[in-house]
This record gives structure tokens, C-alpha cells and sequence, in this order.
């Protein structure tokens, strides 16, 4: 089928971007062009690839601070990425935001959340505003199944299951809260045994596999569409990579990474779409060409001009129209109402 | 003008907003079938029915995250917090994001929320349910901070509030709910400015700051600093304390080179030592005095009727202060 070869060939550009792209983002971090926490999302590629397949535009995402992956799978620029990471004026936050805290509304990307647990009752909130308006965007919010313990993630849920609102909640298992493996933290083995607590549907499948993920998650967010209620899917994958940069993940043996890494997801799409008769040749021109475009957007993100102190000042707050122009804060911009500033 | 309760002043500025713009919701626990703890939400639920007038589990957390993921979305919510004691449990959710989402989304994000509820000591509650939050939220950029002591200004800096494009804590007097006052009628559609400040009663002796419950403490002591010691206080009503109308105390505090800021929150910090720094500053060479502040005082509210009274700001300590500050 040649349509699903091309998407196939589509995620597997995308996947190889969101993975070249933070091979490079490591680089940039080593030689000091990139600051603070910098968590890699290696490994897990396919999960982000796959859901961004199983959604459309008009829908509303949210993620915890491993965000690179998904808003790059939605399509947010390279360079807004990158640029973003060396916390400069062209990254998607103005470089306000730095690694964990990616925003893109123009994607449906709506953050890049620093506390975990935090942002769940927040994405919850935002598929309560599709059942008020009563359009059929859908919501998909993200976490870790270390956020499965901490209060924020139960309230989230809670809600979300009593008002049975439009969202489908991810929880990418990837084995290790930090440096604590989930046989430490939870009494369960199957997260989703929570679902029925919330009055909503769960699954729970392998995440290496991005046409798999697709077909899974889709159903949920059709379900969600359809206003049927919110699902909780918990995804069992793992990162190649420590939790942050100053993590050398000394918890786990060799061998098992090993193991997992022969469960690489772009290498199964890769050997997937040989199998389907692409070309190596074509996947040699395709690689290059995302080399190409990781490289650019490291150039990009090189030269651009750093974050704007007038923009530190005037986004602490909108434009407004409340506070009469000689009371606001220094730095404030005030906009008249009218202006299309 | 007519005269309406306080209570009545902050539902009014619901409904008027609410039939105003539909993006507009309450969200709270007992706000619709219960008709508020307070009785301020009476009649919402019949005016404007489950969808905008929504009744929440005991979830502060839960729900004010919904509200912030609401108002980044595009709608308007009013966050009632049962009292503010309770949003501590939802702190998370206001500062890290309500706070933060226009200013870490480069100024993508804006959230116009409200979180509106009752604040500080009411009779008799006891250590939990007396806290002043006025200093917790002050210190946080991205948030207005709204505190109205009149049924005028708790309606029209309210309907201000709803029509912001920022999250602002709008906090409400617990023991001002019954307070009667002139309150413009409805085809004035008054929405006060945010940082402006009000003189409530004009003079030079001594300029006295206070804002909340305490208010009505310094007008009563100003009124007996007049007959018994002949001192025309002037009494400065902040209304918001972010943003702050430093000039309007700093003009009166040049006129009166005497000033005492009357609180009750606790005297660590918080609006209180901020005035008190801005106007050392602002007006060092006009003062005659060191500034003054009548605060609670320094422990965990007391459940005794004699110890609460004593935590308080009273008149008799206002009295002193300014005694102090005038050299009486």
C-alpha cells in the first residue's frame, strides 16, 4: 500500500530529526552552548512519532519536561528547537523556556511543564474547554510513570473521568523515575490497573513499534473525539540515555541496555520500509538530507541573536488593558485595546 | 447610589461579567446547588445553569489546573477557592503555572484566570482556616494581587479582574462579606483600574495605609485620633497591592511626613515592609518619623476568643502607632 509506505517513510524521517536532533543537542551541551537540564527523549522516538500520526491539527498537547520529541513531531521547527536550547531570541519560548519548557499553540504544543504531576490537571483543563465550546479538538497529555505517584497526576485524572472530557492521558513507562526503578515506587505492575479508579478505559502495549502506537493510540483519541470519555495508556519503552545530561544511569547493567537497544524503534522502521521494498540508496538520500537539516538548524541556533531582555520584561504578563499604562510594573508593554500589536 | 452587601457587590460583578462574555465560568466547591459557603454565588446556577456554574470534589489542585488549562485555551474561568487557606494544596498550580505560562512561553501563552475567594481571620477558626495569603502572593511576578475593603471596589476592581488577560488572586474580605456600601448601579458597568489607590479620609497628620479587615480598624481609630487628640489622620486604601500605587502613599506621606501601614498578615515581610521600604526611599526627606506598622502578631492564630483578639490589628494598637509617629 503505497499510501502507508509514504507514511511510514514520513515517521521515519521524523523519528531519525527528533533523534539526530538531540544527538546534536548533546554535542551543543557538552561544548557549553546549551545551559541548565537538558533530558533526552532517545529511545522513545516512536511513541512521539506515533501519537502525532494518531491526532490532527486543532488537537492540544502537553508533556512533562522531556519535550523535545513531541513538539518536534508535531512540527515545530528544528531551528525554533535548537534555537531555543542555545536560549535564543528565534527558539519557540524566545529563550525564555530553554529545554523544558518548549510552547508551540501554533502546533497544538502547549508546553513543556517543569513539576511532575503538575501539568496533568492543566491539560485536563484544556479538554474541558472542547467539551464547553463543544468542538472536537482532543487532548493528549503526557507523563511518566514516576508522575503516577504525586497527588497532580490523581486530581488530574480524577476530573478528567468524572466530566468523562475529551483527553487521552500517556503515560511513557520508561522504567526509572530519575534513577528509581518502578519496582521501588509502585505496588503495581501494570499502571493501568488505575484506570478503572477514574472511571475510564486503560491499555497498555509496547512503544518500540510506531505503526503500533498509532493504531493504539488512535483508538483512544477517537474514543475521546467521540465523547466517550478519557483513556489512560501506559506505554512501555525506555530511554537510551540517563535521565539529564549529569546522569550517567550507573542503576542499570550494560547488558540490559544492550537488550533494549536492539528494540531501537527507527531501526525496526527502517528495516521495515527495506522489507517493503524502499531503496537502501533512498534511505541514504533521506538520511542525509535530515543530517543536512539537523546541521542547519545547529547553525541557525549558532547565529541567531540571544533572548531579548525587553521580551524577559514585557511577556511576564499580556497585554492588558487593567492596569493603567504609569502603574505597570517596569518593563510592561501595555497594548490599547484595538491595536493589533 | 444604592447600598449592597459586599457579598452582593462580588456576585454581581460575576453575573454581569458572566452574561457579559459566555467564556466566562465559576468553578468551585458549593458554588452552584449549595449556593456558595458564603452565600456569594446565590442564584448563579439558575441564572446560568451546570455549564458555567460548576461544582467541583474537594480538589483545589485538580481543579485550579483545570482553570489554568482552561484560560490558556481560550476561556475565562473564575477559580473559587472555599477560603484561601485552602489554596495552599493548589499553590503548585498558581505559581509554577498560572504564574509562569506567558513569560516561559516567550509571551505565547497568556492565562487569564481568577482565582477569587475569602481571606484571613474570620471568628474563631483557628490556626488553619485564619491565614492572610497576601504575602505568599505578592512576591510572585506574573500574578495581580486584588483586595478590596468596600462593596464598590470589591465589585468594580472584580469585573477589572474577569476582563484581565493575567492571572490575578482577588482576595476577599472573610468578615467583609456582610459590610453594606454605596455601590454604583448596573448601567454604570464600574470597573476600577487596577493600581490606583483610594483616599478614603483626607488629612495631614499622619497618612495610615491599610487595606482588608484592618481597614475598618484604622477608620474607627482615626476617627478617635480626631476627637481625642485633634489629629486628622488620612487613611490610603491600596485596593491592589500588585500593582502597587506607590505614589499616591508617597504624595500623601510629603503632606503628612508620617506614615503607618496597618496589616494582617504577619509582620515577616509581605506588602506591609514593602510599602514601609518604598516610602523610606520614596520620601525619606519628608519624614518626620519612622515609619510604623501594626501587624498580627508573630504565632499561629489562636482559637481563644481573648488570644484572637489580641492577634489582631485593634484600634488601640493603631492609636499608638500613630502616637508613636506623631510624637502624641
Amino acid at each position: 500500500m503505497a499510501s502507508g509506505i509514504d507514511e511510514l517513510r514520513q515517521q521515519y524521517r521524523r523519528m531519525l530529526e527528533i533523534r539526530r536532533f538531540e544527538e546534536e543537542a548533546a554535542r551543543a551541551y557538552a561544548m557549553g552552548k546549551i545551559g541548565g537540564f537538558l533530558h533526552l527523549y532517545i529511545g522513545q522516538e516512536a511513541i512521539a512519532v506515533g501519537v502525532a500520526s494518531a491526532t490532527r491539527e486543532g488537537d492540544y498537547f502537553f508533556q512533562t519536561y522531556r519535550d523535545h520529541g513531541i513538539a518536534l513531531a508535531l512540527g515545530m521547527t528544528l531551528e525554533a528547537g535548537m534555537a531555543e536550547l542555545f536560549g535564543k531570541d528565534t527558539g519557540c519560548s524566545r529563550g525564555l523556556g530553554g529545554s523544558m519548557h518548549f510552547f508551540d499553540p501554533e502546533v497544538g504544543f502547549y508546553g513543556g511543564w517543569g513539576i511532575v504531576g503538575g501539568h496533568v490537571a492543566v491539560a485536563a483543563g484544556a479538554a474541558f474547554r472542547s467539551k464547553y465550546v463543544g468542538d472536537e479538538r482532543v487532548t493528549v497529555c503526557f507523563f511518566g510513570e514516576g508522575a503516577t505517584n504525586i497527588g497532580g497526576f490523581h486530581e488530574g485524572l480524577s476530573l478528567a473521568g468524572l466530566w468523562k472530557l475529551p483527553i487521552v492521558f500517556i503515560c511513557e513507562n520508561n522504567q526509572y523515575a530519575m534513577g528509581t526503578p518502578m519496582s521501588r515506587t509502585s505496588p503495581l505492575e501494570d499502571l493501568t490497573l488505575k484506570a478503572q479508579g477514574y472511571g475510564m478505559v486503560g491499555d497498555r502495549f509496547e512503544g518500540h513499534d510506531v505503526s503500533v502506537v498509532k493504531d493504539r493510540v488512535k483508538t483512544a483519541v477517537d474514543r475521546a473525539r467521540k465523547g466517550e470519555g478519557p483513556t489512560f495508556i501506559e506505554i512501555e519503552t525506555y530511554r537510551f540515555r540517563g535521565h539529564s545530561m549529569s546522569d550517567p544511569a550507573k542503576y542499570r547493567s550494560r547488558n540490559e541496555l544492550e537488550e533494549r537497544k536492539k528494540k531501537d524503534p527507527i531501526a525496526i522502521v527502517r528495516q521495515r520500509l527495506l522489507e517493503a521494498g524502499v531503496k537502501e540508496q533512498a534511505l541514504l538520500e533521506l538520511e542525509g538530507e535530515v543530517d543536512d537539516a539537523v546541521a542547519a538548524c545547529v547553525k541557525h541556533a549558532d547565529e541567531a541573536p540571544p533572548a531579548e531582555e525587553s521580551v524577559m520584561w514585557s511577556s511576564v504578563h499580556a497585554p492588558t488593558m487593567a492596569v493603567p499604562a504609569d502603574r505597570l510594573p517596569r518593563g510592561v508593554v501595555r497594548v490599547e485595546e484595538g491595536s493589533d500589536a | 447610589m444604592r447600598e449592597i452587601r459586599y457579598r452582593e457587590a462580588v456576585r454581581e460583578a460575576m453575573l454581569e461579567e458572566m452574561e457579559r462574555d459566555e467564556r466566562v465560568f465559576l468553578m468551585g466547591e458549593e458554588v452552584g446547588h449549595y449556593q456558595g459557603a458564603y452565600k456569594v454565588s446565590e442564584g448563579l446556577l439558575a441564572r446560568f445553569g451546570e455549564k458555567r456554574v460548576i461544582d467541583t470534589p474537594i480538589a483545589e489542585a485538580g481543579f485550579a489546573g483545570i482553570g489554568v488549562g482552561a484560560a490558556m485555551t481560550g476561556l475565562r474561568p473564575i477559580i473559587e477557592f472555599m477560603t484561601w487557606n485552602f489554596s495552599f494544596v493548589a499553590f503548585d498550580q498558581i505559581i509554577s503555572n498560572a504564574a509562569k505560562a506567558s513569560q516561559m512561553s516567550g509571551g505565547r501563552v497568556p492565562c487569564p484566570i481568577v482565582f477569587r475567594g475569602p481571606n484571613g481571620a474570620a471568628k474563631q477558626v483557628a490556626s488553619q482556616h485564619s491565614h492572610s495569603v497576601d504575602p505568599f502572593y505578592t512576591n510572585i511576578p506574573g500574578l495581580w494581587v486584588v483586595m478590596p475593603s468596600t462593596p464598590r471596589d470589591a465589585k468594580g476592581l472584580l469585573k477589572t479582574a474577569i476582563r484581565e488577560d493575567n492571572p490575578v488572586i482577588f482576595l476577599e474580605g472573610e468578615t467583609l462579606y456582610n459590610v453594606k456600601g454605596e455601590v454604583p448601579d448596573v448601567e454604570a458597568d464600574e470597573a476600577i483600574p487596577f493600581g490606583k489607590a483610594r483616599v478614603a479620609r483626607e488629612g495631614d497628620g499622619c497618612t495610615i495605609v491599610a487595606w482588608g479587615a484592618p481597614y475598618y480598624v484604622v477608620l474607627d481609630a482615626a476617627e478617635r485620633l480626631r476627637q481625642e487628640h485633634g489629629l486628622e489622620c488620612e487613611v490610603v486604601d491600596p485596593r491592589t497591592l500588585r500593582p502597587l500605587d506607590i505614589e499616591t502613599i508617597v504624595e500623601s506621606v510629603k503632606k503628612t511626613h508620617r506614615c503607618v501601614v496597618v496589616h494582617e498578615h504577619w509582620p515577616y515581610g509581605g506588602p506591609g515592609a514593602e510599602i514601609v521600604d518604598q516610602v523610606q526611599r520614596e520620601a525619606f526627606d519628608w519624614l518626620d518619623a519612622p515609619i510604623e506598622r501594626v501587624a498580627a502578631l508573630d504565632v499561629p492564630m489562636p482559637y481563644a476568643s481573648n488570644l484572637e483578639t489580641l492577634v489582631l490589628p485593634n484600634v488601640d494598637r493603631v492609636i499608638e502607632a500613630v502616637k508613636r509617629a506623631a510624637y502624641l
